[in-house]
């Protein structure tokens, strides 16, 4: 049995990655439900601007600030531009899976021969700084991340549960030919939707640039892990993809710190199946 | 004829790639004639469970990666004989596809793109369990002082030639499935789950068959490429690379056809084969990235889906000339017998179902309040009541697709409210839907023989075919027979539903509103449709809101309400009374 301060330094760091696994599955989430889209060239996505923030804040020596309001506005586009294309061709949920699985591949493939398959490293004064309390470090980007996670997560939940529009959107989901009967402009929505998923993207490749090594072949690392959040957190709901990433990030911080690191996929993934198996209906 | 010289042509490449090595040619070829014949195995077998029933697996790594480190530790720390180790890993792969099946299949509701990531999870779990165990511990397995068997004096010849008659097997499988009777529950299946079952596939047992023959092929595949790649790790083997390119191939080709697996897999191998190296090889990736994008864009079917269709609509044209016959077959079953009082069958008095207080409820809405009822053998009862009284929810019970919460269902000795619902099926009872069914990617003809092989008849495919053609005809639809129910009209849909139940031999056929939206002469040639049904000896069940024919063919009526039945008896005389009257009209009529 670890130590308790390596718990709960565990338990803090679990606590942070989930944090991370929220905003990587907000994007995911939201147009899943709202779209029936399974979007996995989103995680492309995040790392495009991932690498796009290295360049700016690593080479161009800009401000992390800046360059997050520089690919937010890119990154809303390149959602609505993968939403232009997907209605054009009328794509079903389970043809979004495949034809965005090809977009991946591509914007990965992209990313290697633009930036090379070597790690590269964002090497800023602040990516590794943290404040100690108690015996416990607090890396403080980290900590930034997840106050901006549950920010952007309580904002869009309100934005959905409070507004008009959210409303339009709840309502255009469950069916959108009586919703337009009643002027939902269901198009209209959708490429919002894609444009504020793509958004996310922009906000949570900033900081993966700034506290992980990036490398073309992590595209797909946490595919599986942000798969069992979405879901068990419910397609559409922020809150409790939320919640969801924390225990997920929790857990699996637990079980590195008792067992060992290699079994942490384990966590998630049986959650995965668990959930798949008794609540399907619920997905 | 053209299957034999398709058959002979099929032996002759088989045979030309076994003497092929004998030739001595340069190792790059035979390395790359492997890799082809270990794709087309594993793209066939992945065909049979997920191409032909429609439940994309992204597990076939796992199982794939079964196979692979069962024989790279049987041959390695069991040193057992490699050819030994090759059904040991089939097996043991299948064994895990049925159980994860056995579990997974249960779930209702499972949407195609939740199976998919189901299967994924599975394999990710598989794979933390290799690196964390024994079986793996993260090092990974070397296989290099394996002893393989020298054919033509080469071990690597002795892999050619296995991976060669896997993927011949594999595709004799995929060709046999795709024509067999079993196939055909499995396209069904793919097309509507639910009605497949209720006309007799037994859906669950045959996924878990389909899953099973796949996982073995695949793991014997696995055990091959063990020793073809030499040395065994975790990351390479449950990657997402092996479904993602099995699919891909699949697609590319066409997963509802055997051929498919094996075009697909011979391009995406050689592209891949062409493009290595370097720059080239990033080349080759992104290619295979846009290959997917255009293909599902533009070719949802795949090739050999391009060309069926094709195939399938020149036929079509050429049989729709032929307008006459149609016309004729209509003419034919308006005549069969003039609208006279149907003449009472002997033996009548027999009770062939009896349903004794059938309940049922939804989360506290009782559609079904404790129905008990009698049909006679040889009659046509007709039930009526308003929307909403029950009718329809009675249909889906008798046939299974619900299950009472209370009461019994007697058919021929049996409960029916505990049997499953292609037990049902089989044991005689058919139905029509309201709304038609249709499987929309199979013929009309194949519609029509899917009950015939699993109805009480349980014919095999051929003879199936041919009592569909007749049930066709009967009802006037023998000039579509090639033609997708998508190319129906409503009327002509309705009368699909009317053939199956035909088809099926159905001792009780239960007919829910089938003359709903058809004009007064298509409800003509209906109704003495539903008598020709009768005259075979077939009992019915007749839920219809048409009064007229409801009078014209029944010879008792029943009237539904809320759930209970509240008159029973003489059609015109229970249309008569108050409490009929009532629930129709309300209480203000008084």
């Amino acid at each position: 049995m670890p130590s308790a301060s390596l718990l709960a330094q565990s338990i803090l760091s679990g606590i942070l990655i989930g944090g991370l696994y929220t905003l990587l599955g907000l994007g995911l989430s939201l147009s899943w439900r709202f779209l029936q889209v399974i979007n996995l060239a989103h995680f492309a996505f995040v790392f495009l601007a991932a690498y796009l923030s290295y360049q700016l804040i690593g080479v161009a020596g800009l401000n992390p600030g800046l360059a997050l309001l520089i690919l937010l506005p890119i990154f809303f586009l390149i959602g609505i531009a993968l939403q232009y294309l997907l209605i054009r061709f009328s794509v079903n949920e389970f043809a979004s899976l495949l034809v965005t699985f090809g977009i991946l591949v591509l914007l990965e493939t992209l990313i290697q021969w633009i930036w090379s398959a070597d790690f590269r490293r964002l090497e800023t004064s602040y990516g590794t700084a943290s404040i100690k309390i108690g015996a416990i470090y607090v890396p403080i980007v980290e900590c930034l991340m997840f106050f901006v996670a549950v920010i952007v997560a309580v904002v869009t939940w309100a934005w959905l549960k409070f507004t008009y529009v959210g409303k339009a959107l709840r309502a255009s989901a469950e069916n959108p030919i009586i919703a337009g009967a009643y002027g939902v402009n269901h198009k209209r929505l959708a490429y919002l939707i894609a444009g504020i998923s793509g958004a996310t993207a922009a906000i949570a490749g900033v900081f993966i640039a700034l506290i992980s090594t990036l490398a073309p072949a992590q595209v797909v690392v946490w595919l599986g892990v942000v798969f069992a959040a979405v879901i068990l957190g419910g397609l559409g709901n922020p809150l409790g993809l939320l919640v969801a990433s924390l225990v997920i990030g929790v857990s699996e911080a637990i079980t590195m710190a008792v067992t060992a690191p290699t079994w942490a996929p384990l966590v998630s993934f049986t959650l995965l199946i668990a959930i798949l198996i008794l609540r399907p209906h619920k997905v | 004829m053209k299957d034999k010289r398709g058959f002979l042509a099929a032996g002759l490449i088989v045979v030309a790639l076994i003497a092929f090595p004998a030739f001595k040619p340069p190792a790059f070829l035979e390395s790359f004639l492997y890799l082809v014949f270990f794709w087309i195995a594993l793209t066939s077998s992945w065909q049979i469970l997920s191409g032909y029933t429609g439940y994309f697996s992204f597990g076939h790594g796992a199982f794939f990666g079964i196979g692979m480190y069962t024989t790279a530790n049987l041959a390695t720390k069991g040193e057992m004989d490699f050819l030994l180790t090759l059904p040991i890993a089939g097996i043991i792969a299948a064994v895990v596809g049925v159980l994860i099946g056995a579990v997974v299949f249960r779930v209702k509701q499972l949407r195609g793109e939740l199976f998919a990531l189901l299967t994924l999870a599975v394999t990710f779990v598989l794979a933390t369990i290799a690196l964390n165990t024994s079986i793996d511990g993260g090092p990974g397995v070397f296989l290099s002082g394996i002893k393989i068997a020298n054919i033509y004096g080469s071990p690597a010849t002795s892999l050619y030639l296995f991976a060669l008659l896997t993927a011949v097997a594999s595709l004799a499988l995929a060709w046999w499935v795709q024509h067999s009777r079993f196939g055909g529950g499995l396209f069904a299946i793919a097309d509507d789950e639910d009605v497949a079952e209720v006309l007799g596939v037994p859906t669950y047992r045959f996924k878990l068959i389909a899953l099973g023959l796949s996982s073995f092929i695949a793991g014997v595949g696995g055990g091959i490429q063990a020793v073809y790649v030499s040395y065994v790790t975790v990351p390479e083997t449950f990657s997402i690379t092996v479904p993602l390119f099995v699919v891909l191939m699949s697609l590319i080709g066409g997963s509802r056809h055997w051929l498919g697996a094996a075009i697909g897999a011979a391009f995406i191998t050689t592209l891949n084969y062409v493009f290595v190296g370097g720059e080239w090889a990033l080349a080759g990736r992104a290619l295979i990235g846009l290959i997917l994008i255009v293909a599902i864009l533009y070719l949802p079917d795949g090739l050999m889906g391009l060309l069926e269709s094709r195939r399938r609509k020149r036929q079509s044209r050429a049989r729709a000339q032929d307008t006459e016959h149609v016309a004729a077959g209509i003419d034919r079953a308006t005549e069969h017998r003039p609208a006279a009082p149907a003449p009472k069958p002997a033996g009548a008095s027999q009770v062939l179902l009896r349903c004794e207080d059938v309940q049922l409820s939804f989360r506290g809405v009782r559609a079904l309040a404790g129905i008990s009822l009698e049909v006679r053998k040889g009659e046509i009862l007709g039930i009526v009541g308003p929307n909403g009284s029950g009718k329809s929810t009675l249909i889906n019970t008798i046939s299974g697709f619900y299950r009472p919460d209370a009461g019994r269902i007697l058919f021929r000795d049996r409960d029916l409210a505990k049997e499953e619902a292609h037990k049902i099926a089989a044991l005689g009872v058919g139905r029509t839907y309201q709304i038609p069914r249709p499987f929309v990617r199979l013929s009309v003809l194949e519609n029509v023989a899917l009950p015939a092989m699993y109805g009480p008849f349980g014919l095999q495919r051929a003879a199936a075919e041919a009592q569909a053609r007749t049930a066709l005809e009967h009802v006037g639809l023998a000039g579509r027979a090639d033609a997708l129910p998508t190319e129906l009209n409503l009327h002509q849909r309705k009368f699909l539903e009317i053939a199956r139940a035909l088809a099926s031999g159905s001792e009780l056929v239960l007919l829910d509103e089938v003359l709903a939206g058809l004009t007064p002469t298509e409800i003509a040639s209906a109704v003495s449709m539903v008598r020709s049904i009768r005259d075979r000896g077939a009992t019915i069940i007749f839920i219809e809101h048409n009064m007229r024919a409801v009078l014209a063919l029944t010879e008792r009526l029943i009237v539904l309400d809320h759930g209970e039945v509240i008159a029973e008896g003489e059609p015109r005389d229970v249309m008569r009374r108050p409490a009929v009257i009532t629930a129709y009209l309300g209480k203000a009529h008084a």
